[in-house]
């Protein structure tokens, strides 16, 4: 993605639109008026802070596969990796440690890429990928699934949840967009607060009717990368393809939309095919995260304004930050996960929170930190 | 002012008529009126049917009858003593949600703006989790579990964003950090607990009126008329605040000062209803954005948002209470917290709807 952006460009847009007035523009009280730099100031900086990620990446991906239970040593990682799984260790990173590290990888790079896109689309530092009914509508359906068809495993859950979370995300495109004019952002995020709060209703009041799914789903809902197979990670591939490839698409008129509808309408950005194509991107990424790992909050939220900080307000850097720092995230919070609580493992969907909050906090108390 | 009566009159905008009461004077929207007083009619009549309909059916007559004193024996012991607390519960916390969501939606300038925000929602959860899983406890403890943690949870957010004053968007991201850290916890003790007392637990986290009786009625209503009372004198400096932080300073409002009075009289009001009736949800979310839409005002108001409040709960707990035995002839009772959120949304979808209709 790097190689896409011009040295021309870097500092093209400025953040931090001033949509001043009422309560419908849904833009954060953020530090008005000012172009909001990030830490890196230039692209040589940015550049090199983008390999440091890389090599993190690298290194936490490696501690995936050593650490666990039982801890394997690097090198015998290696020499695992180079036989088939035939003896105790090999198996150990065959089976287990190089499905759910992969699993991590995939599920964190979409979940932070949908975060970064509904974020800039919608303008909102409290949007997260949930907002357009994801996480409620995957849920509802694997609620309905188990009490309905007797769905008991990811493998069942997961076709469920992908087809709840496609079918409520376009729901709440047709509720936004309803009448005359486009869907505008605040619409789609009232739509899809609205729809998820009904479907939420639905699904506690099924839950609560029926323990078994109670039972079960409250173990769905904590979020894991673990006992999930490779093999159900290949048909989501093709959707996490395609979402990523309409990020790529839309990072740059995204920098246009920052300014607001009319300014990107005059500086040449098509606001409607760009909405539709992060609607799209936002759907199939979360959609198929939320279908493979369950509702993992938190990394679509919380990287992007961590990359933002970083790098300051262009779209294109933002999504390349994102694209290495959520899987840092994801996979280290699954590592904590295992060591945290012998003997047992720790969900990672809860590992998360504890893991970037405080990151978080630590970051939004620096003087610089920017709005959207 | 004498000067209006001969001159042309100042018009203040369609349907904006000014109002005199002595020496006070102030602009009143007579759709906002017209709208505030309908919703206190259906207020009422959901009041008086939820009081009316039950295992032990009255006509309304005997239900008025029974409200006026003039009632005695089993009549009166079901009407004063069983339904009511729970039907007033319901309007009163209703209203105090509303208030409260219309608080947070202004000072964040954000429709989603909620105490959520600064986690007093997962605070509250699991302080009152705490007792339920770890220690057992009865009503009370649970309620002094919720209120102990979700007013430490909203303290201790409002001192991570305090940097030489509290910046709304700090504030925004520091609650979402801290929320996120609690409900992830909530989620690993429901996960450890047996299936029975996950379930109890799950119950109080959705939020039910069941079980309200005069005996919790009486403090909270206490509790809430003060901040009622407070709310109204910060009505006007929260409007102002709307208008940003330069603007209404020189406007006479003490900034800072009128920020953290609105954060407190909201949490105290979430915090109140929390203790009492469990988290219930999404009525401080939709209540002022579905007044806003009914009022036509500019942007979110007490006043219009407490009464829609009032009847969203009231009307919710009526159909959590009686829906199943209505329509599907099966006598099973809801949390009150699930209807909510069903209605209010079905409802928020709707109003956005119409309003794109409209081409608004």
């Amino acid at each position: 993605m790097s190689s896409t952006i011009a040295p021309a460009t870097a500092t093209a847009p400025v953040g931090a639109p001033s949509t001043a007035g009422g309560i419908e523009q849904a833009s954060p009280p953020g530090e008005r008026g000012r172009p909001v730099r990030g830490v890196a100031h230039n692209n040589a900086v940015r550049s090199l802070g983008l390999l440091a990620g890389v090599a993190v990446l690298v290194v936490v991906t490696l501690a995936s596969v050593a650490i666990g239970a039982r801890s394997i040593p690097l090198d015998e990682v290696l020499r695992a990796l180079q036989s088939a799984p035939v003896y105790d260790e090999a198996i150990i990173v065959w089976e287990l440690r190089i499905p759910r590290t992969i699993m991590g990888l995939a599920v964190g790079v979409a979940l932070g890429v949908a975060g970064a896109l509904i974020q800039a689309m919608t303008r909102n530092p409290l949007a997260d990928p949930g907002i357009l009914g994801v996480n409620a509508g995957a849920a509802f359906a694997v609620a309905i699934g188990i009490t309905v068809f007797g769905a008991g495993s990811i493998s069942g859950y997961m076709w469920f949840a992908f087809a709840g979370a496609l079918v409520v995300t376009v729901l709440v495109y047709l509720i936004g967009s309803a009448g005359y004019g486009p869907a505008t952002p605040v619409r789609l995020t009232l739509a899809g607060v609205a729809l998820a709060a009904v479907l939420s209703g639905i699904t506690t009041a099924i839950t609560l009717l029926n323990p078994n799914t109670f039972d079960q789903m409250r173990y769905w809902q904590a979020g894991s990368v673990v006992g999930r197979g490779l093999e159900l990670l290949w048909p989501v591939l093709p959707f996490f393809a395609l979402g990523l490839l309409c990020a790529v698409l839309v990072a740059r008129p995204l920098n246009a939309v920052a300014m607001g509808d009319d300014l990107a309408r005059s500086l040449g950005a098509n606001v409607a095919v760009t909405r539709v194509l992060v609607i799209v991107a936002v759907t199939v990424l979360a959609g198929g995260a939320t279908a493979l790992a369950g509702p993992i909050g938190f990394v679509g939220l919380m990287v992007p304004h961590v990359a933002r900080w970083i790098v300051g307000p262009d779209q294109r850097w933002i999504l390349a930050y994102t694209v290495v720092l959520a899987p840092v995230l994801l996979i280290s919070a699954d590592i904590i996960g295992r060591i945290a609580a012998p003997p047992g493992e720790l969900p990672v969907g809860i590992v998360t929170a504890f893991v970037g909050a405080p990151v978080l906090i630590l970051l939004v108390r620096r003087k610089r930190a920017s709005g959207l | 002012m004498n000067g209006t009566d001969t001159q042309e009159r100042v018009r203040f905008g369609h349907g904006i008529v000014p109002a005199r009461l002595g020496s006070l004077s102030f602009l009143v929207s007579t759709r906002a009126l017209s709208v505030c007083a309908v919703l206190i009619g259906l207020c009422a009549v959901v009041g008086v049917v939820s009081l009316a309909v039950g295992r032990y059916p009255l006509t309304i007559a005997e239900v008025l009858q029974a409200l006026g004193g003039g009632a005695e024996g089993i009549q009166r012991t079901v009407v004063v003593e069983w339904r009511l607390p729970r039907a007033a519960a319901a309007l009163l916390f209703g209203a105090a949600l509303g208030v409260s969501g219309a608080i947070f939606q202004s000072l964040t300038r954000n429709p989603l703006g909620s105490p959520d925000i600064i986690g007093f929602a997962s605070g509250s959860y699991t302080g009152a989790l705490v007792v339920i899983i770890l220690i057992g406890g009865g009503y009370l403890q649970v309620a002094a579990g919720a209120l102990v943690g979700g007013c430490l949870t909203a303290a201790l957010v409002y001192v991570l964003a305090y940097r030489g004053g509290v910046q709304g968007f700090r504030l925004i991201i520091v609650g979402i950090a801290v929320s996120a850290m609690l409900s992830a916890l909530n989620t690993w003790m429901l996960i450890r607990a047996s299936l029975e007392v996950a379930l109890s637990a799950a119950v109080w986290g959705a939020g039910t009126l069941n079980g309200i009786g005069w005996s919790q009625m009486v403090p909270a209503t206490a509790v809430l008329a003060v901040f009622f009372i407070a709310a109204a004198f910060l009505a006007r400096p929260m409007r102002l605040l709307e208008l940003g932080d330069d603007a209404s300073r020189a406007l006479g409002v003490r900034t800072e000062r009128a920020r953290l009075s609105l954060v407190v009289l909201g949490v105290g009001f979430t915090a109140t209803v929390t203790a009492a009736a469990g988290p219930i949800s999404f009525i401080s979310l939709a209540a002022p954005q579905i007044a806003r839409r009914l009022t036509g005002s500019a942007s979110v108001t007490m006043g219009a948002s407490a009464v829609m409040g009032a009847f969203l709960l009231a009307a919710a707990d009526f159909l959590a209470q009686h829906g199943f035995t209505l329509f599907l002839g099966r006598e099973t009772t809801l949390p009150v917290g699930v209807m909510t959120v069903s209605i209010g949304g079905l409802y928020l979808i709707w109003l956005i709807i119409r309003e794109a209709r409209k081409g608004v």
